[in-house]
């Protein structure tokens, strides 16, 4: 009889165990960011943000050029993007990627050792693209990316190719078989952070402009026009999306919605509207910069699909809320602030900014559109204020959610 | 007399075997010799059959196998036919009904077809077996309390996969034969519907669940305390009340003032467990036919409580039109001035009408803040169906009385601005905050507001 209980002791915390060996270990800490009781809080856990913080550290900015003396274009062949910056200031951006992007390859990554200026090599040509999407992500995007804006670093962190981009999934063997059609979810996958949800929203939401949400207006069923159509089918696509989001950022929902309504802006965090306009700029990147690009990469940097590398929110976030926690590394470089004015450097920063403004307008005009056709005057006067107006609030918001810092 | 207080049964009866009572000669006969298990003795009765198969439990257990098969069989060909991966991935596996495009039409094998033979067939199974069920209970005399209870658990599989998907004209709302991929399906069916939280019949539903719970532990616990004095055996105290029968009762009308009979106890139980199902299946059934989105319909009801927000609301990004007045307000205040922080007019529309903000210690409307009020009495001049209420608050700091003047001043402020630009004062509703103290988290720019909220049609 007393064998018998102790082996049973034994037997019940060794089930308990096992069935939690899939868990996180404890401890883990609940931040509270809204009203009691309402839910809204992060959960973290201190062991493994350790781990993350020290993933997501900045590099030190390369010692400032001077902005006078010659400019790159007069002393240098074939440049395209950056022929405005002084000699100095372009050397130090030449060095400064190749430690973002190619620390161990070096410059003969994307040059040809005997002509620099030789555009033979496709990473060069991708590279001066890049430059460019890098300066459209600062100068128009700023209702994402803020005033922190982004460098090279933020998406590569030392990898020629940046370590969480996403292709179209291969089909599986069985799609379209007489037997076991998954209908393209229910399989663990780690875009949707490993839930059975459909396993490849990211191209139909981050490459083409498929409606996200599937909330109606209205209280009760309507008929005809007015009726919501949205199936629950088209709600896990949606929230196939938001795990991959969540996975990201490394945030639970509540980090951009309150449960009581996901869909009520009324009652939302404001970083939900900061997320509301990643969606768009990953859009814009891919469709705009990644997938033109997709006939100059070499077939083996291509997807299964034959598809270019493509931006996701994790590809900048890699599991912090904000890229690096919010590091300001894009200040240091003026060359990544959006396309450089073709004035005397004196005027460089001034000018800077007004082309910037400018440009953002038509430019998330043509987002919001789905489409560049509709970059219109009209139009770009309504994307104007929205690219202005929730940078401030979202940057507030997340000034205050400086939870990891607490944490650490 | 025995005790019945351990974690398991301490009395086990030995001798011959049970054979139960005779069959009528139109039924099978009842299958195998009976034997006993002494562990399962330790948990329930030591007899181990014989087992009354018939007609209907032997074609229920075809067609359940059959469905089983299929969609064991189509999870095994997702995975390529690797055993080994079908236990590896078995929990996000599934056999998916058709998608939306199909409809209610029959849909090709390979896309849904095999779902909706496979459901069909479970279907088929679930419902001989509680034929079979009723059927063996009427044989032996009882009454069909346990057939009705396992049709209420029918009523809600039924409604998951066969009426509502029919009222909704699409196969595609069903639920899917998967263990992930079900829970998957009742997260974004609440997610569609705007939180099923909101639906009554599914907070009925967790009522009887809970519920049920709760009787089940009392009951249990009091029939366990009482077994010392007999009291497990419930049919004899129910016809002749002895000493534990009293004492339970006597220690829940001690503890409560009222307490269930031996045999009532067992009615609420019954009721209990059987309206979980039952108002859970009422409540999915209107969940998409009926009522679209139940967090609306809650707030049209007034059953949406607000709480305090301690972050600034933010309008939708897809919502701002060509002159936003957002950006027109935030462009319009000086970034330096210490005003311009307060009056940072990024809420200056919500969904159910417009936010005014103040300066500090101020209730006079500042320019910035005008365009809000003329484009909402454009708007108010367009629908003159329309009523809006006006609440005032104020921020934290500061004498508690003169902050409730100044937010029913503020309140006033843009009542008049808006019977200035022509609106009948009559439309204009001043309400009260219960709590005119609208910020949480200290000094607060954004409390010293306004809220403009629409009341609906005259």
């Amino acid at each position: 009889m007393m064998r018998g209980f102790r082996f049973r002791s034994l037997v019940l915390p060794l089930a308990a165990l096992a069935v939690l060996a899939g868990c996180e270990r404890p401890p883990i800490e609940s931040v509270q960011t809204g009203y009691r009781g309402t839910g809204m809080q992060q959960l973290y856990n201190q062991r493994l943000l350790v781990t993350q913080a020290s993933l997501n550290t900045a590099p030190e900015p390369a010692a400032a050029a001077s902005a006078d003396g010659p400019k790159a274009k007069d002393i240098y062949q074939n440049v395209k993007v950056l022929g405005e910056l002084s000699v100095g200031e372009f050397a130090r951006n030449m060095v400064s990627i190749t430690q973002w992007v190619a620390p161990k390859e070096g410059c003969t990554y994307c040059h040809n050792a005997a002509n620099f200026a030789d555009d033979s090599k496709y990473t060069k040509v991708v590279a001066r693209r890049m430059l460019q999407m890098t300066q459209h992500v600062n100068a128009d995007w700023k209702s994402h990316v803020g005033a922190t804006g982004v460098t090279c670093y933020t998406c590569h962190r030392g990898n020629p190719v940046p370590n969480q981009v996403w292709f179209a999934p291969a089909d599986k063997r069985s799609t379209g078989a007489l037997l076991g059609d998954l209908e393209g979810q229910n399989q663990p996958s780690p875009t949707v952070a490993y839930s059975s949800l459909p396993y490849d929203p990211l191209s139909q939401y981050l490459q083409d402009a498929k409606p996200i949400r599937v909330n109606g207006n209205e209280a009760l069923a309507m008929t005809g026009s007015a009726a919501n159509r949205n199936s629950t089918k088209q709600a896990e696509f949606t929230y196939g999306l938001m795990m991959h989001m969540s996975q990201s950022l490394g945030v639970n929902c509540t980090y951009c919605h309150n449960t009581q309504s996901f869909q009520s802006w009324d009652v939302s965090p404001p970083t939900r509207a900061t997320a509301w306009y990643g969606i768009r700029m990953a859009r814009d990147l891919n469709n705009d910069y990644l997938t033109p690009l997709t006939g100059t990469f070499p077939a083996n940097r291509l997807g299964p699909k034959g598809d270019v590398a493509k931006v996701g929110c994790g590809t900048c976030h890699q599991g912090a809320f904000k890229p690096l926690y919010g590091a300001e590394m894009a200040k240091h470089h003026r060359e990544l602030q959006g396309p450089l004015p073709v004035t005397v450097a004196a005027a460089g920063t001034a000018g800077g900014a007004s082309t910037a403004s400018a440009t953002s307008a038509s430019d998330a005009s043509a987002v919001g559109a789905a489409g560049a056709a509709s970059a219109t005057g009209a139009a770009s006067t309504d994307a104007a204020p929205a690219a202005a107006a929730p940078a401030a609030p979202a940057a507030g918001a997340t000034d205050g959610n400086k939870v990891v810092g607490a944490t650490n | 007399m025995a005790e019945y207080q351990n974690l398991f049964t301490t009395v086990q009866p030995t001798g011959p075997t049970q054979a139960g009572v005779a069959l009528p000669r139109e039924d099978w006969q009842r299958e195998g010799t009976p034997f006993f298990v002494h562990l399962l003795g330790r948990l329930g009765n030591a007899q181990i059959g014989p087992v009354y198969l018939g007609g209907l439990g032997v074609a229920s257990l075809l067609f359940g196998t059959l469905a089983f098969n299929i969609m064991g069989f189509n999870m095994l060909a997702s995975v390529d036919w690797n055993p080994i991966q079908l236990v590896r991935q078995l929990f996000w596996l599934a056999l998916e009904p058709p998608p939306p495009s199909y409809g209610l039409s029959i849909p090709p094998l390979a896309h849904g077809g095999w779902w909706l033979i496979a459901g069909f067939m479970l279907t088929t199974s679930i419902l001989l077996w509680w034929t079979r069920t009723y059927r063996r209970a009427r044989q032996l005399g009882l009454g069909t309390h346990v057939a009705w209870a396992y049709a209420a658990a029918i009523w809600l599989y039924l409604v998951c996969g066969f009426f509502r998907p029919v009222m909704m004209g699409s196969w595609s709302e069903a639920v899917p034969f998967g263990i992930f991929p079900h829970l998957d399906w009742v997260s974004a069916l609440s997610l569609r519907h705007g939180n099923l939280f909101y639906n009554p019949f599914h907070a009925l539903s967790i009522v009887f669940l809970y519920g049920s719970v709760l009787l089940f532990a009392m009951h249990g616990a009091t029939i366990l305390a009482v077994s010392r004095f007999g009291g497990e055996r419930e049919i004899e105290q129910i016809v002749d009340r002895g000493t534990a029968s009293e004492r339970a009762g006597l220690f829940w009308r001690w503890t409560m003032g009222f307490n269930a009979t031996m045999e009532s106890i067992h009615r609420w139980a019954w009721w209990f467990a059987v309206l979980c199902p039952l108002v859970g299946g009422i409540g999915i059934l209107l969940t998409g036919p009926v009522v679209d989105n139940w967090y609306l319909w809650s707030a049209k009801h007034g059953v949406v409580p607000s709480y305090p927000t301690s972050y600034k609301v933010v309008v939708d990004p897809a919502l701002q039109r060509p002159v936003a007045p957002v950006a027109k307000v935030a462009a319009a205040v000086a970034p330096a001035a210490p005003v311009a922080k307060a009056l940072d007019g990024t809420a200056a529309r919500t969904t159910t009408g417009a936010v005014v903000y103040f300066p500090v210690a101020s209730p006079a409307i500042v320019d910035a803040q005008t365009a809000v009020i003329k484009e909402l009495a454009a708007e108010l001049a367009a629908k003159p169906d329309l009523k809006v209420s006006i609440s005032g608050y104020h921020s934290a700091t500061g004498d508690k009385a003169m902050n409730e003047e100044l937010s029913k001043k503020r309140a006033f402020a843009v009542r008049d601005a808006l019977v200035g630009a022509g609106i009948a004062e009559d439309r204009l509703v001043l309400e009260k905050p219960i709590q005119t103290e609208a910020n949480i988290s200290g000094e607060d720019a954004s409390a010293r507001r306004v809220e403009i909220n629409t009341m609906g049609a005259k």
